[in-house]
């Protein structure tokens, strides 16, 4: 497939703006993307036509939003390749899937004295729920550490796995240090002693192909606004058999099929996990963002994503005075650096000013920065409608703020 | 336009390189935490307070932006030999200064030097960075022995 970067901007209203005077350059895509036309549409053209509930009107707006918001679901079923729509549950985000199965799937299968091991480059949403879990019921978190170029000790991960390894969370692509993780290898290794694996999609889905079967993962977690689709959205994938045996996480309405005072039948699923309305806008948002990607095909994207961030490699080298934080040898779209002189904070003002946008700050990934000893990081990190000269904009700003400090 | 130059003037890039005032007094009779958790700024300010209540001395130690570094640098400097009066005073002025319209001058009788810092009102995400120090000064000065954050 051919890929035409003048095109694909042409389809991203946001872009097109100046700001400061200048020509925005938007590489703030780790922290959310912008959206293209056919997801603005999507969510607009559901509240202009066919908004209602959804399964519960017998009335023509209310078939329509259940058929919108349940093709949603198998839309997101295709992108991952989960085996059914029952596997697919929807969530506010990552961090609410991951809420999920910390307290459902964690409170009835992990115990005193149980282990949980997640890695040294989970975003916080991975650390946390566990650290609440472990601390309510005595379980101890072991943490799987890093390198100094951002990769994990993999030849450490077997003494960590032991018989008392219930469940191993993993950041599948780093969003403070670019890093792609081997995750069908931990999943594998993880199994051998019989824990799940959970593996944190929030970042990657924008950026590779995903296969929840091949992987054989227990769980997996992504959030559509970081691929292009709505904020306020996302998904959890668990295997059916494991969604079957958990419990509820909310309890309330559509999560139920009968209630009594005395007893309450809970619903098939995945609507188990679906108590309320749901964001049925979102959902609907989000598979548009999702047949987008698939129609651009996202390896094609990838792969011009990856020409960029070799580009950016290449000038943060020859630049001088920039430390880049993350240089794994398998690593996609985030370039995350320090420069001498300059805190991350005062570079995110002065590039801003120059019309460019990174991210300056911790990443939710405080660990990370007590790893490589800094308190943050500046960040740039590329979407498949970013460009060369867009990175040589990052570039000339890089410079004004050199200068301005020197 | 609103220069950068406007925010990071000569002074404050100084100030930023070779901060006055840094590190642990020798005698000191109190201490406060300074964090603020969306840059990771971290401040410790250490202050000696005379029988009358006037500021001997003060200094301060650890990371931060060139706002957040120089703002507590020409504070420190500003201080010694204040009042509690006069540090409130100019505590409120500073504050004043930080958060009032591009259009107002600000009060450069009781700010003084400190007034370099008035084009972080341009710059709304970093106000905080410059008001650290000062509310931590004012914690030491309490010794409430809580870590002040700026949210
Ligand atoms: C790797 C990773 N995991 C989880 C999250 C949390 O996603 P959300 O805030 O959409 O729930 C993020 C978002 O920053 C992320 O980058």
């Amino acid at each position: 497939m051919s890929f035409d970067v003048a095109a694909i901007r042409r389809e991203f209203p946001v872009l097109h703006q100046q700001v400061h005077g200048r020509d925005l350059v938007y590489l703030d895509n780790a922290a959310t993307t912008q959206k293209p036309k056919a997801v603005i549409d999507a969510v607009s053209g559901y509240y202009a036509h066919d908004n209602a509930n959804v399964h519960r009107g017998v009335h023509a707006l209310s078939e329509r939003a259940t058929a919108a918001y349940e093709g949603a679901r198998e839309t997101l079923r295709a992108l991952l390749n989960a085996a059914s729509t029952r596997e697919i549950v929807f969530v506010r985000g990552a961090t609410e899937a991951i809420n999920l199965v910390a307290a459902s799937w964690g409170g009835a299968n992990i115990r005193a004295g149980d282990e949980v091991l997640v890695t040294e480059m989970e975003h916080h949403s991975d650390i946390v729920p566990w650290q609440m879990l472990c601390e309510r019921v005595g379980a101890v978190l072991k943490v799987l550490p890093i390198d100094a170029r951002g990769e994990l000790c993999m030849e450490q991960l077997d003494a960590l796995l032991t018989e008392r390894t219930k469940l191993v969370g993993v950041v599948h692509l780093s969003n403070a240090l670019g890093t792609i993780n081997p995750v069908a290898e931990i999943i594998a290794r993880a199994h051998a002693v019989g824990a799940k694996v959970l593996v944190d999609g929030a970042q990657a889905v924008a950026h590779m192909r995903i296969d929840v079967q091949a992987l054989d993962c227990d769980f997996y977690v992504t959030s559509a606004h970081k691929m292009y689709g709505p904020t306020g959205i996302g998904i959890l994938y668990a295997k059916e058999a494991l969604f079957e045996a958990m419990p509820p996480y909310q309890g309330g309405g559509d999560m139920i099929r009968m209630v009594t005072f005395e007893k309450t039948q809970y619903n098939e699923l995945p609507y188990k996990f679906e108590a309320g309305t749901p964001n049925i806008a979102g959902a609907i948002g989000f598979a548009a963002a999702a047949d987008w990607l698939s129609a651009r095909d996202v390896d094609v994207l990838a792969d011009h994503e990856q020409a960029l961030l070799s580009y950016a490699t290449e000038r943060a080298s020859a630049f001088g005075g920039l430390r880049l934080i993350g240089t794994a040898a398998k690593r996609a779209t985030v370039l995350s650096f320090t420069m001498d002189g300059v805190h991350p904070h005062d570079l995110g003002t002065i590039l801003d000013r120059e019309g460019v946008a990174i991210r300056a700050g911790h990443h939710c990934a405080m660990p990370v920065m007590q790893h490589f000893g800094v308190p943050a990081t500046a960040r740039a990190s590329f979407a498949a409608y970013n460009t060369r000269d867009e990175v040589d904009a990052l570039f000339a700003a890089l410079a004004v703020a050199r200068d301005m400090f020197a | 336009m609103f220069d950068l130059r406007d925010l990071y003037q000569q002074v404050i890039v100084d100030h930023n390189k070779s901060p006055r005032n840094f590190g642990k007094l020798e005698h000191y009779n109190h201490e406060a935490d300074g964090y603020n958790p969306l840059c990771g700024d971290k401040l410790h300010i250490y202050l000696d307070l005379d029988e009358q209540g006037r500021i001997a001395d003060v200094s301060f130690e650890g990371e931060g932006c060139a706002i957040s570094v120089a703002s507590a640098s020409l504070m420190t400097e500003a201080m010694k030999g204040r009042s509690m009066q006069e540090m409130q005073a100019m505590f409120e002025a500073f504050q004043q200064m930080v958060t009032a319209d591009i259009a107002e001058a600000p009060d450069d009788d009781t700010l003084g030097k400190l007034a370099v810092l008035a084009g972080v009102r341009e710059f709304p995400s970093r106000i905080k960075c410059a008001t650290l120090c000062w509310h931590t000064l004012k914690a030491a000065t309490e010794d409430s022995g809580k870590v002040v954050k700026t949210e």
